[in-house]
């Protein structure tokens, strides 16, 4: 995951020496952002690529790293998987920017455990609990004597902003003995090896090497996030500098194409339409 | 000596023959003279200012990491940041307590240092004087080449493979490394103790009947803690693997290149003549090492020991990745089986979302974290330089 980051720092800086800042730029786009909202970026970029023959440069550092490269004019397109913040809106109106938001996909923030787990369902409450420390064993929501494990996301994920809205509620303290993972890829891997973790990933990170659990009695799937019946959903955004043009406007509007809407099916996301 | 008597013979020559010769041989125009020395000048001047430039960088660094570490104190004051176990630097509203977070550094730092520097230093004995030289020239560049394996990759082992060997089998891992750390240790502690005890005894054959009694007691004894506290380490379940145990383990593998590089130099540097003065007393190869060569190379070993202690310190990707990241300290403060978060690992994971733009004091925390680091590797290498010059002062004998 870093090591992408780095990668495409690297690719980024490399970009801005050549053609003096990407916002300007005339031969490509430059998208920065979430982690979640990236596969999805990078198999657009792909598709965009070979069929428009532009270059996309795709990063995945954080929702609010997007944020913050849009502000500073050094991506085109913010990927983020929550709404920007006013205090980045008002730091980007301070800059002369009015970054507007479309939705691309939605995205449903699945529980999961260790397959050996034998716990299927949790409520909102009882997962609240759980991260704040109040239940520690398994015994108590209904599962094995085993002491519970945590696992979060770093604060700059957009995906651990999001649980801690649906979830736990923005003023209270996660369990400080929560592990903190750095991406998607790095939860699900720690999930899968560790017999009495919890925890969270976007639905397009689910797989057999861990177990999604119901919350309030709803499986996480495609159908339940369309029509809103899944309590932990969210919509991806694709943020621009101004109303999109040209071609970072036909870039966001691949998600309403056939093509774009088989690649969100095709990752786990949920089309919007 | 031979240098001024060839002088002379010169002078004896005679002169003006002498002078002739040497002006047409040796003394060079007066244009080319001026070209050497305005290339001379300009090549020292060129090295001067790469020198001044490599220098005026680490001021930068200090400069601009200070300038935002400052306005954290300023918003927050000093005693939340050292005094508070509490991080949540995201929350409403947002508490930047960094103690548990530097306690999660010293911890694993404090680890990694146990394991390396015996092994580190055992490793540059045998190294420099127990080796031949010619199996030397291999295995040192091997043991260096540790150094060159990207720190993404320990990272890696740590995460994926090592994290769940210590939550399967964390127990008899424990176990079997305790008994095979501990098993020589123990008895060469058994065999010392009853020399020591017997000692006492004069009558010649009272003391070896006391010696073998002695040593039967004492192994049975030592064979049953070894046993007991094996079982004891086997009844042990890891929860998680991702904890300062594994990182510490990895850390420490990260750092003895360092020291045994450091350590075998130093222990280099100490010279032919001070081992044969020792064989020459009648010492036996451990004496000389125990008692003349460690103590010379002591302050060189020291200076390497610090050198990979500060690696430890400040490596990122591998405490990122393997520590699992809970700022909180563990339950009991010693409890190595536990994750922690360190400093390194919190300005990398929080970097993102800090914006100079929208959080001040989140932001400007992890420029102060930033400065505690600097501050401690600044102190530890002005120490490890004192301790080299300590040591070049020794061996020059002065």
């Amino acid at each position: 995951m870093a090591k992408f980051r780095v990668t495409s720092l690297v690719v980024s800086a490399i970009f801005l020496l050549v053609s003096g800042g990407p916002a300007e730029a005339k031969n490509g786009i430059v998208i920065d952002g979430s982690t979640t909202v990236g596969p999805l970026a990078k198999s657009f970029a792909a598709y965009f690529t070979r069929s428009r023959g532009i270059s996309v440069t795709v990063s995945e550092s954080g929702s609010g790293n997007g944020a913050k490269s849009l502000i500073n004019g050094t991506c085109d397109i913010a990927t983020m998987s929550r709404s920007m913040k006013p205090e980045e809106l008002a730091a980007a109106r301070s800059k002369g920017i009015e970054p507007v938001a479309g939705v691309v996909a939605l995205d449903g923030l699945a529980m999961v455990v260790n397959p050996a787990n034998p716990v299927h369902s949790l409520t909102k409450q009882q997962i609240a609990a759980i991260y704040k420390g109040s239940v520690t064993n398994w015994r108590q929501v209904g599962g094995p004597n085993a002491r519970i494990l945590i696992v979060q996301r770093e604060s700059n994920s957009g995906t651990q902003e999001t649980f801690k809205e649906l979830v736990v509620g923005k003023k209270v303290h996660i369990a400080a003995s929560a592990e903190t993972q750095a991406s998607n890829g790095a939860v699900k891997n720690r999930i899968s090896l560790t017999k009495g973790a919890i925890g969270f990933v976007g639905l397009g990170f689910i797989d057999s090497t861990v177990k999604k659990i119901a919350v309030d009695g709803v499986l996480p799937s495609p159908e339940t996030v369309r029509n809103g019946t899944y309590p932990l959903s969210r919509p991806l955004f694709m943020v621009t500098a101004g109303t999109p043009k040209g071609r970072v406007q036909e870039f966001i509007n691949l998600s309403a194409t056939p093509v774009g809407k088989r690649m969100i099916k095709e990752l786990g996301f949920v089309g919007t339409r | 000596m031979q240098a001024s008597s060839l002088q002379n013979c010169n002078v004896m020559n005679g002169d003006g023959n002498a002078t002739e010769g040497r002006s047409s041989a040796f003394v060079v125009s007066a244009r080319k003279r001026k070209l050497q020395q305005i290339t001379r000048t300009a090549g020292e001047s060129t090295l001067f200012l790469i020198a001044a430039f490599v220098a005026v960088i680490v001021l930068f660094i200090f400069y601009f990491v200070a300038r935002d570490a400052v306005p954290f104190f300023e918003i927050r004051g000093f005693r939340e940041f050292f005094t508070d176990t509490r991080w949540y630097p995201a929350d409403e509203p947002p508490v930047f307590g960094a103690l548990s977070i530097i306690y999660g550094s010293l911890m694993v730092t404090v680890g990694s240092a146990l394991i390396a520097i015996p092994m580190g230093v055992a490793a540059a004995i045998c190294l420099s004087d127990v080796l031949p030289f010619s199996v030397r020239q291999y295995v040192k560049p091997v043991i260096e080449m540790l150094a060159a394996i990207p720190s993404v990759a320990f990272g890696f082992f740590a995460l994926v493979i090592f994290a769940p060997m210590l939550q399967n089998h964390g127990g008899s891992i424990l176990m079997w490394s305790w008994w095979i750390m501990a098993t020589p240790l123990i008895l060469l502690m058994i065999v010392v103790g009853a020399e020591l005890v017997s000692s006492r005894i004069e009558d010649d054959r009272r003391r070896k009947v006391a010696q073998r009694v002695l040593l039967v007691v004492m192994g049975a004894l030592a064979l049953l803690i070894l046993i007991l506290v094996g079982f004891r380490l086997r009844s042990i379940e890891i929860m998680t693997g991702t904890n300062a145990l594994n990182v510490s383990i990895i850390l420490s593998f990260m750092a003895l290149p360092t020291i045994v590089s450091v350590a075998e130099d130093a222990l280099q540097a100490v010279g032919r003549d001070l081992r044969e003065g020792s064989y020459a007393l009648g010492a036996t190869r451990a004496e000389t090492i125990i008692k003349t060569i460690l103590p010379a190379a002591s302050s060189g070993i020291l200076a390497g020991v610090i050198l990979g202690i500060m690696r430890a310190l400040g490596e990122t990707m591998v405490v990122w990745m393997a520590s699992g990241n809970s700022a909180h300290i563990p339950e009991p403060w010693y409890n190595y089986l536990d994750s922690v978060r360190t400093l390194t690992a919190t300005i990398a994971g929080d970097m993102g979302e800090a914006d100079q733009v929208t959080g001040s004091a989140r932001f400007h925390v992890l420029f102060a974290m930033g400065l505690l680091l600097l501050v401690i590797s600044f102190v530890s290498n002005f120490i490890s330089e004192r301790i080299v010059v300590r040591q070049r002062k020794i061996l020059s004998g002065q």
